[in-house]
C-alpha cells in the first residue's frame, strides 16, 4: 500500500468477566492525528487488519485538551492521555491497554469509581457555612497559591496509581493522588479546621505509610504535580499528629 | 429532610451549583451524568469569570458589567435577568473564592482581574488558564460533601433517555439507561432539571467535547420543551485546528495582552487593532471572528495562504505567561509542538457556545413543561446575540441560585403524580422500542459517515457567514440525513457499554436539533451578534428585536416571536470601533 497507514494493537475485553484478547488495526495517516483520531477511524471502520468484521473499541474521552483526565490508558506500555499522544511522536504499533490497577467494563473503559470514593474518606473539600454571601474569602500569598494550586490541577486521572507498586487491586492503600489532596486541604485556611480528621484518615492502614518510596508517580503525573513533595509533607504532618495525639491520651 | 427528590440531569457547573442549593434548601438529589462529574465539559473553560468587584478603583460597577453583556449580546438578552445575574457575579466569585478556588492573587493577596473582550474595565478573575477546571473542582468538592452525608444520589455512568410528564403537562421522572449494562430504568422526581451543556458536536469538529450533543435538550424539545434562539452559535476566533477537535486558545490570551495579525503587503498587519481602535484586539468574539474569516476567505490573507492567523504572545515575560496563562501554553505546545513564549500561534475560528438554548422562564428558569427547569448553556438566557468572554461560567453558577430555590418550591407545592407507575411504564416502553429499533439496524449507511457529512453542511453554510439559499437547501439535507438515519447499520449487539448504540440513539438528536437552528436562522431576516446574513447586512430591531422560538411539530420546527425585555438600556447602535457609549441616541 502506497498510502501512509498508522497500526495498532489493541487489547480488547468484551465484558468485566471475559478474558481479554488483541486485534490489530490499520488505518489511513493524516496530518496532527492523536491516539483519539485512531479510536475514532475505527469507529469509522470497524474491521481488523486482517479484514475481519469486528466492533468499534470502547473508551472514555470528554475533553481532549488533557484536563479532564477520562482518555487514560497504557499506550505502548506508558500510562497516560490519549488525546495528547500524537502519533508521530510515538512509535508504530501503537499498542493499547485499558489501565491494570482498575476493573476493566469493557476493552480500554475501566472502573476508577475508587479514586472518587477515597476524596470521600479524606474529606477533600473546604468545610463552608453555605453558598450565600459571606463576603471576600481568606486572603492568600500569590507564591503560596501557585504552589497549591499546582496541586489542584490534579484530574483524578489515576496516572500515578497505575504506576504505584504499592496501590493494588483489592488492597487499601489510598496513594499519591489522594495525599496530595490531603495536603492541598490542610493548606487552604478554611480547609485546614478538618485538618486532624484528615491526617487521622490517612495514619492507618491504607494510609502514607505504606508509600514504599518508588517515586513512580510524580514521574507518570500528565499535570507534573509534585507528588512525592507531598507525600513528604503529609508524611511529617501525620509525624506530628502523632505525637499530638499521644501527649492528649 | 423531605422526602421529595429533585432530579438533576448534567454535572458540569449549572448542575453542580444547582444541586449544591437544592441540597441547602434541605431536598435530596438525584444527580444524573454519563460521565464522572469531574469530567464534564466545563473543565474546558479556560480564561475566567466575570464580575464587577472593581479590584483596580476605576470606577467599574456591576451596572457597566450589565452594559456590557447587553451591548456585547447586540440588545436580544432579556435585560432583567441579565442585570441580576452581573448583581449577583462579585457574591459568586467570593463564594468560589471561600470554598478554596485557586484564584490569581495580587502581591497584597487579593484577588487578581484581568480583561476580557467587549469590556474596558478588568473584572475577569481566574486561575491560570484553567478556571473552569477549577471551578468544576470547589463545586464538586461541595457536592461530595453533601454525597458523604446521603443528601446526593450520583447515577454516574448513566444516559438520559427521555422525560416522564403526565396529561397536565407537569414532569414526573425520568427514564435513564445503565450504560454499562445498557438497562433502561424510570426515576421518579418532583421536579427536573437540565443542565447539559451545549450542541457542540454536531458540528463535528468544534472547541466541545465529543459529549456535547445537545441529544438531552433535543429529547425535552421533542416531548414539547420549547428551544429559543437557537440561531445563535458563537464562533470563538482563536482556536488551533485538530484532526479530532478544535483546540481553544483562551480569550484571556488576548486580555493579558496578546495581538492578532497576519501579513498584508509583507509587513504585519495587527487588523484588529486598525480596524477597531477603541477595543484593538479586545473586540467581542462575533466580531473577530467575522474579521478573520474576512481576512482568510474573502481577502486570501491568511499565513501561508491557509486559514490561519497570528495569536502573538512571544513579546511577552514567559515567566508571566506561566503563572497567568499556563494551562493554554501547555495545551499549544502538547499538541502543536511549537513554544508560545518564543513563536506566535497559529489561530482560525471554531464553533465554541450557543447562546441560544431550552426556553425558560426569565423569573424562575422553568421551562413550558412545568417543573422542568434548565440551567447553564443548554437555556437560552442572558447572552442575547452574543456572549461576551468569562460570562459563560458565571451564567452557570447564577443559574444555579435561580434554578435550585425555584425547583425546591415547586417540588414541595406539586401535587403527587396519582399514576406514575402507569406513565413510567408507558415512557420506559417508548424508549425500549428505541433501542429495539437501534440493535435491529442492519442497512447500508454508515452512521460516523452520516455524522461527517451533517457537519460539514452545517459548518459551510450555518456557521460565520448565512444565506438564505443555502439555508434552505441545508434543511432539506438535514431532512434527508434523518431519513438515511433509518437505514444506518450497526456492527455491535453487545449490551455492555455499546457506545455505537448509543452513539446512533444521540446522533438522531443531533440531526433533530440540527434542524432547529437552521429553520431559526432562515427566519431571521437581518444581521445581529452571531447571526450574519450579507443579504440583510443592517440589525432590524423593527422586525427582529424578538426570541426566536421553536417549537416541535410534524412539519418541522414551528417558529414564532417573543419580546426582549428592554426596560433597563434602550437599545443603540453597536459600533467597537468606538466608546461604545458613543453611540447613545443612535437608535439602529
Amino acid at each position: 500500500m502506497a498510502e501512509k497507514t498508522v497500526r495498532l494493537k489493541i487489547k480488547r475485553q468484551l465484558n468485566a468477566e471475559s478474558s481479554p484478547f488483541w486485534e490489530e488495526f490499520e488505518i489511513p495517516h493524516g496530518p496532527s492525528m492523536n491516539v483519539i483520531s485512531c479510536l475514532v477511524a475505527i469507529q469509522e471502520h470497524p474491521v481488523t487488519r486482517s479484514g475481519k468484521k469486528t466492533t468499534a473499541v470502547a473508551w472514555e474521552c470528554s475533553c481532549l485538551e488533557e484536563v479532564c483526565g477520562a482518555c487514560t490508558m497504557i499506550i505502548n506500555g506508558m500510562v497516560r492521555q490519549a488525546c495528547s499522544a500524537l502519533v508521530d511522536n510515538i512509535d508504530q504499533p501503537i499498542v493499547l491497554e485499558p489501565m491494570t490497577k482498575f476493573p476493566v467494563v469493557r476493552d480500554l473503559v475501566v472502573d476508577r469509581q475508587r479514586m472518587f470514593d477515597n476524596l470521600k474518606k479524606v474529606q477533600a473539600w473546604v468545610p463552608v457555612d453555605g453558598s450565600f454571601d459571606m463576603g471576600p474569602g481568606p486572603k492568600l500569598e500569590e507564591s503560596e497559591r501557585a504552589v497549591h494550586y499546582e496541586l489542584s490541577k490534579c484530574m483524578t486521572c489515576g496516572c500515578c496509581l497505575e504506576v504505584c507498586p504499592q496501590f493494588e487491586k483489592g488492597n487499601d492503600f489510598m496513594g499519591a493522588q489522594i495525599i496530595s489532596q490531603v495536603r492541598l486541604f490542610n493548606f487552604h485556611p478554611t480547609g485546614a479546621a478538618l485538618k486532624e480528621d484528615r491526617l487521622h484518615s490517612v495514619m492507618g492502614k491504607g494510609g502514607v505509610a505504606e508509600c514504599g518510596n518508588a517515586q513512580n508517580c510524580v514521574e507518570a503525573c500528565p499535570k507534573e504535580i509534585p507528588l512525592t513533595t507531598s507525600i513528604a509533607e503529609v508524611g511529617r504532618q501525620v509525624t506530628l499528629q502523632v505525637m499530638k495525639d499521644w501527649f492528649r491520651k | 429532610m423531605s422526602d421529595k427528590r429533585i432530579i438533576v440531569v448534567g454535572g458540569g457547573l449549572a448542575g453542580l451549583m444547582t444541586t449544591i442549593r437544592i441540597c441547602e434548601e434541605g431536598l435530596a438529589v438525584d444527580l444524573v451524568s454519563f460521565v464522572p462529574v469531574k469530567r464534564s465539559h466545563s473543565v474546558c473553560a479556560q480564561g475566567g469569570i466575570n464580575a464587577a468587584l472593581d479590584m483596580q478603583g476605576k470606577g467599574d460597577s456591576p451596572w457597566e458589567h450589565f452594559d456590557d453583556t447587553v451591548y456585547g449580546g447586540d440588545f436580544l438578552a432579556n435585560q432583567g435577568p441579565a442585570k441580576r445575574m452581573c448583581e449577583k457575579a462579585p457574591e459568586i466569585v467570593h463564594m468560589l473564592d471561600r470554598m478554596g478556588l485557586m484564584f490569581n492573587r495580587t502581591p497584597e493577596g487579593q484577588l487578581d482581574v484581568r480583561a476580557f473582550g467587549g469590556a474596558k474595565q478588568k473584572r475577569t478573575a481566574f486561575a491560570g488558564a484553567t478556571t473552569g477546571q477549577q471551578m468544576i473542582y470547589a463545586l464538586d468538592e461541595q457536592v461530595r460533601r453533601f454525597e458523604a452525608a446521603g443528601q446526593v444520589k450520583k447515577w454516574i455512568g448513566y444516559d438520559f433517555q427521555e422525560l416522564i410528564v403526565d396529561d397536565t403537562k407537569t414532569v414526573r421522572g425520568v427514564v435513564v439507561m445503565n450504560m454499562n449494562t445498557m438497562k433502561l430504568e424510570t426515576v421518579p422526581a418532583s421536579a427536573v432539571v437540565v443542565a447539559t451543556g451545549g450542541p457542540g458536536y454536531i458540528y463535528g469538529k468544534s472547541t466541545n467535547s465529543f459529549i456535547n450533543t445537545g441529544s438531552v435538550a433535543t429529547a425535552c424539545y421533542l416531548q414539547g420543551a420549547k428551544y429559543a434562539n437557537g440561531e445563535f452559535i458563537q464562533i470563538h476566533p482563536t482556536a488551533i485546528p485538530g484532526s479530532d477537535k478544535d483546540r481553544l486558545m483562551s480569550e484571556s490570551a488576548r486580555g493579558e495582552g496578546g495581538r492578532m495579525w497576519t501579513y498584508k503587503d509583507g509587513k504585519p498587519w495587527y487588523f484588529l487593532e486598525e480596524i477597531f481602535p477603541a477595543y484593538g484586539n479586545l473586540v467581542p468574539r462575533d466580531i473577530a471572528t467575522r474579521t478573520i474569516y474576512d481576512i482568510c476567505i474573502n481577502q486570501g490573507l491568511g499565513l501561508d495562504g491557509e486559514n490561519k492567523v497570528y495569536l502573538d504572545l512571544s513579546f511577552k515575560d514567559p515567566d508571566e505567561l506561566d503563572r497567568k496563562l499556563g494551562g493554554i501554553m501547555e495545551i499549544y505546545e502538547k499538541f502543536v509542538g511549537d513554544d508560545p513564549r518564543k513563536v506566535p500561534m497559529k489561530v482560525f475560528p471554531s464553533v465554541h457556545y450557543s447562546m441560544g438554548g431550552m426556553w425558560v422562564d426569565a423569573e424562575t428558569d422553568m421551562t413550558n413543561i412545568n417543573g422542568l427547569y434548565a440551567a447553564g448553556e443548554v437555556n437560552y438566557q442572558y447572552h442575547g446575540a452574543n456572549r461576551l468572554g468569562a460570562n459563560s461560567l458565571l451564567s452557570c453558577i447564577y443559574d444555579g441560585f435561580v434554578t435550585g430555590p425555584n425547583a425546591v418550591k415547586f417540588a414541595n407545592e406539586v401535587k403527587p403524580a396519582s399514576d406514575f407507575d402507569v406513565l413510567a411504564e408507558k415512557s420506559l416502553g417508548q424508549s425500549e422500542k428505541l433501542f429495539e429499533q437501534i440493535y435491529a439496524m442492519d442497512g447500508d449507511e454508515n452512521a460516523r459517515k452520516l455524522h461527517q457529512e451533517m457537519a460539514k453542511w452545517m459548518t459551510e453554510r450555518m456557521t460565520v457567514v448565512r444565506h438564505n439559499d443555502k439555508l434552505e437547501e441545508l434543511e432539506k439535507k438535514l431532512v434527508e440525513l434523518r431519513e438515511r438515519w433509518n437505514h444506518i447499520g450497526i456492527a455491535d449487539h453487545s449490551k455492555v457499554l455499546n457506545q455505537e448504540a448509543i452513539y446512533v440513539k444521540d446522533l438522531q438528536r443531533m440531526m433533530d436539533l440540527a434542524r432547529v437552528l437552521t429553520v431559526s436562522a432562515l427566519h431571521r431576516n437581518e444581521s445581529r451578534g452571531a447571526h450574519y446574513k450579507p443579504e440583510f447586512p443592517d440589525r432590524d430591531d423593527e422586525n427582529y428585536l424578538k426570541t426566536t422560538i421553536a417549537t416541535v411539530s410534524e412539519d418541522g420546527p414551528k417558529i414564532t416571536y417573543e419580546e426582549v425585555d428592554t426596560s433597563l438600556i434602550k437599545p443603540r447602535a453597536r459600533n467597537y470601533a468606538v466608546d461604545k457609549h458613543a453611540t447613545e441616541g443612535e437608535d439602529k
